[in-house]
């Protein structure tokens, strides 16, 4: 049959550079034909070969005590005891999400637990990290926030894994492109851990799952153009569309075959379809892998060779077993109403080769497609203008403390999260020991009665004024929340959000917050298991803030001494703990005063938070305090409003404001604690890091007497503000 | 008391349900495939979304072969509980009176809301003293407690009212605020709210282990 043959504009509109496509042509001795264009260009992509960030990634810390599996699989694994490992990975559907919020966010949270059970980990929670533009202004970011949400829950809730944790800015930086992170975590038996690497030349590749349509075709829709002679509309694109129902049973019967041992390697069929899928499969067992595409179940018969190929239908899984397995495996499927098809071999050839009713379509070499793909040097420069224009500016600088505390306390970056996680199932797998806003981190009780604690941060607005001492203060914010339930951290996971890398100044935000973390994450003994890239995010007006999202696991000897964040007994003490400096740089007040960024932030001292992070969690270890608060957004004094309101009960705090009363109550800095206890605890607390009692738990009001002014506020008119986000899900 | 806990593929809060049963009695997972109930004392269908739910919650599950056994093993005086999802597949077999709708706010809505047990001698609540509170975890769509006047009526006159939520608790629109119903015979009893998730002080509450206990005393009766 002749075939008429793609050439250099089609590689160009694919996104592959002419000096990309001309390597391809190398490579393969000839031009390549439409299935393997379609397939170089979408594994030579930023997402697939993270050809901007593959350099700086290497420098991050990836080994540690804890570690199992590190960055590279599915997910990366951490040792939990006994015999247990915990999984874990971030990744982001930016683009999905900012064109159909529903959708986009249900399916990242469909593709993670994916990825989660890949390697033989059952799901047992969700995480996620969401941006959107202001929503006091913009309706589109209102409607954004309210569907992304409702498709988090929509998915997760209907799967029956729990979630349990997350955050969410809102920043005008992402008015056009917001960011939807989702996180999960998963537990398995060590023994069952699951690699993606093919293996045993003459093994069955077998694809399970949903069948497989045109929705999601990506990049490669433009092969239908009007120059291949092809221009059918029905090859447009559509936009994937998540099923939790089969996901539910996709995952049962994955665990299920794992369980009996039936599969020799498995891998989730995510961006970029079948093509990632078994190229990544094949380039790491080092074999071949041959696919007949007419043997995948389809949803409609007439799809062309390239465009089974790159699908990115979801909720399917691919797998290599024995030939003498098939029909067990075959059988669970059935179990589970979940359709299969065996679909190729593994040879020992190298090769991928293609082929659509026997006849061989495309043939390129592995290493070719995985490995060969060019990696680029960023060219980072630290820009000389303000990248970002002002905030609005909500305060107008006549207000008084009481109010600035009020106006804080309902801004939409510091209200109460309620009206988002009441959306969410965040209890189901009777794991759940902290829920959503009674402690800074998850906590979930593992069976030897020790416990997880899981969180997720970022702070674009403090990364984007100082990409380095910024991205310090995530990671240290993170490892401080796992601080505050007692847990110390196993590893890290993170998730890179930025704009376009070839731009000098984007360059520079990605190269300082890596240096950042992978600093950082050493310090603190939390090593990178895995992650995700997302760049260009970009709108017409700008980058969006450069935002690493920063996720860790904990582990807490005993799960009964759990921290809480809230206040728990009248009389009890409240200090002010740790190297606290707080500075309004960056902070949200001066956001809500709509000052400009500042061009850096204040210097951190790694080491001492890390010490007085130590110092907190063994306290709560000890059960020698009630309570522990990380101070973030908004300062000490919004501090006290959470630890307040979270535990129903007042406090009188009396504050030394040294030089500024606003920056004593509003600045922002890592390594600040809220605790309270007896205060011959306190005074412990005192022999490991810096302890300063600032006042006393008791009664309806908090007080806040700094000499001069004083702050007096109703809990009840503190809480009727901080359900501010209330409006938005009315 | 044997418990058999019913699993559609679509079930998410049956292994719940396994571990609080598990603390009155022994336990059986119950697949929806099959027609043996294999001697159990006492049925759970358990919370989730049974076969995806995309049609109306439980509209699928209450023809299930399993559930063609659950409503013989009902009709027969067996003991059956359901929770949520649970609740809404006997409502549509017929074991229990009343729908369960969209909540009012509709949104899938999970928070921790406190019951009044109405009635205190029923086989699901003779562990609980009359007018306890009970702090149980609720989490659905579809909660909202529909009948017509008549059988609202019929239902409060007859003791079938079972639990209610509290003043501020019903969220999700409930007439009347009922939270949970039984059948006129008394051996069938769905809610909404989860009591299933309140049996372990470390993850909440350990109110709903109240359910659980009362239905081993239901049991023992019969089959000690």
């Amino acid at each position: 049959m002749p075939e008429q043959l793609p050439g250099l504009k089609d590689a160009l509109a694919l996104g592959l550079t002419e000096a990309e496509y001309q390597l391809v042509c190398e490579k393969q001795g000839s031009p390549p034909n439409q299935v393997e264009l379609a397939m170089y260009s979408l594994l030579w992509s930023e997402h697939c070969a993270y050809k901007h960030s593959k350099k700086l990634l290497a420098t991050l810390p990836t080994e540690g005590p804890a570690v199992v599996m590190g960055p590279g699989e599915n997910a990366g694994a951490v040792d939990v005891g006994d015999g247990l490992i915990c999984a874990f990975k971030v990744e982001s559907h930016n683009h999905p999400s900012a064109v159909e919020p529903f959708q986009g966010a249900a399916t990242g949270v469909g593709g993670i637990l994916r990825d989660i059970f890949a390697i033989g980990a059952r799901p047992i929670a969700v995480l996620d990290s969401l941006r959107f533009g202001e929503i006091e202004q913009s309706e589109r970011s209102r409607y954004l926030l309210e569907h992304a949400v409702a498709g988090i829950g929509h998915y997760g809730n209907s799967i029956g894994v729990p979630t349990v944790g997350g955050e969410v800015y809102f920043e005008a930086a992402y008015e056009q492109n917001c960011l939807v992170n989702a996180r999960a975590l998963g537990l398995g038996p060590r023994e069952q851990l699951m690699r993606s690497a093919a293996a045993g030349v003459g093994n069955v590749v077998l694809i399970y799952g949903a069948s497989t349509g045109r929705d999601g075709i990506g990049g490669a829709s433009v092969l239908a153009s009007a120059e291949l002679g092809e221009a059918d509309d029905d090859k447009r694109p559509t936009v994937q569309v998540g099923d939790p129902f089969e996901e539910k049973k996709l995952m049962e019967c994955s665990l299920e075959l794992l369980e009996l041992g039936l599969i020799v390697s498995l891998q989730d069929l995510g961006a970029a379809g079948l093509t990632s899928s078994a190229c990544e499969m094949a380039s790491k067992g080092e074999v071949g892998i041959d696919l007949e595409v007419r043997k995948v179940p389809l949803r409609e018969a007439d799809m062309e060779p390239f465009e089974i190929m790159v699908s990115e239908s979801q909720e399917r899984m691919l797998c290599v077993i024995e030939p003498s397995d098939v029909d067990a495996v075959r059988a669970i499927c059935d179990k589970w109403e979940v359709s299969s098809a065996a679909i190729g071999e593994v040879t020992d050839t190298r090769l991928m080769r293609i082929f659509s009713n026997g006849e061989l379509v495309g043939e390129m070499p592995v290493e070719a497609l995985v490995d060969d793909c060019p990696i680029y040097d960023l060219a980072p420069q630290r820009p000389s203008e303000p990248l970002y224009p002002p905030p609005l500016a909500r305060l107008d600088g006549s207000e008084d403390l009481a109010a600035a505390l009020l106006a804080l306390v309902g801004s939409p970056n510091v209200a109460s999260r309620r009206p988002l996680f009441e959306q969410y199932d965040s209890i189901v797998q009777s794991r759940t020991v902290r829920r959503p806003e009674q402690a800074d981190a998850a906590v979930l009780a593992l069976p030897n009665g020790t416990a997880l604690a899981v969180s997720i941060d970022g702070n674009g607005r403090r990364v984007a004024a100082d990409p380095y001492r910024g991205t310090l203060g995530v990671v240290l914010e993170c490892a401080s929340n796992l601080a505050c339930v007692g847990a110390h951290p196993l590893g890290t996971t993170n998730n890179l959000n930025f704009g376009n890398p070839g731009k000098p100044h984007v360059a520079w935000q990605l190269s300082e917050a890596v240096r950042a973390i992978a600093e950082a994450c050493t310090a603190l003994e939390a090593p990178i298991v895995g992650g995700n890239v997302s760049l260009y995010n970009e709108g017409a007006s700008g980058p969006i803030y450069p935002t690493p999202v920063i996720g860790m696991v904990g582990l807490l000897p005993d799960a009964t001494r759990a921290g809480r964040l809230g206040f728990v007994e009248e009389g009890e003490a409240i200090a002010l703990v740790g190297p606290f400096q707080p500075s309004l740089a960056a902070s949200e007040l001066s956001k809500l005063r709509g000052e400009q960024l500042p061009t850096e932030l204040p210097e951190v001292d790694l080491e001492a938070v890390r010490d007085a992070q130590v110092a907190v969690r063994g306290a709560v270890r000890d059960g020698l305090i009630d309570s522990a608060h990380d101070i973030a957004e908004g300062g000490v004094a919004t501090a006290l409003v959470e630890c307040a309101l979270a535990g129903a009960i007042g406090a009188a705090i009396e504050i030394d404001p040294g030089g500024d009363a606003w920056e004593a109550c509003f600045g922002e800095a890592p390594g600040g604690f809220i605790c309270c206890g007896h205060p011959t605890a306190l005074a412990q607390l005192g022999e490991r890091t810096k302890v300063t009692v600032i006042g006393k738990v008791g009664g309806e009001r908090l007080e806040i007497d700094l000499g001069s002014e004083k702050i007096e506020l109703g809990l009840d008119q503190l809480r009727q503000r901080h359900r501010a986000l209330g409006a938005v899900f009315q | 008391m044997k418990t058999g806990i019913l699993r559609f593929p679509g079930s998410c809060d049956e292994l719940d349900a396994q571990l609080a049963a598990q603390m009155v009695g022994e336990t059986v997972m119950l697949w929806h495939g099959d027609r043996d109930l294999q001697d159990v004392d006492a049925v759970i269908v358990p919370g989730g979304f049974s076969y995806g739910d995309y049609l109306r919650a439980g509209a699928i599950a209450r023809f299930s072969p399993v559930m063609e056994s659950v409503i013989e093993f009902a009709r027969d005086g067996g003991l059956v509980l359901g929770i949520c999802n649970g609740f809404q597949v006997l409502c549509e077999a017929g074991l229990l009176p009343g729908a369960l709708l969209p909540n009012a706010n509709r949104r899938f809505t999970f928070r921790q809301v406190e019951l009044e047990v109405v009635e205190g001698d029923t086989k699901f609540t003779s562990a609980c003293p009359p007018g306890e509170l009970l702090s149980i975890p609720a989490k659905h769509g579809s909660g909202r407690f529909y009948a017509d006047e008549a059988t609202l009526d019929q239902l409060e006159a007859g003791g079938q009212v079972v639990v209610r939520y509290r003043p501020e608790q019903n969220f999700n629109g409930s007439l009347r605020d009922i939270a949970g119903v039984r059948n006129a015979a008394g051996n069938v009893f769905g809610l909404m709210p989860h009591p299933e998730h309140a049996v372990d002080a470390l993850t909440g509450s350990t109110d709903g282990l109240r359910i659980f206990e009362s239905m081993r005393s239901a049991t023992q009766g019969a089959y000690a």
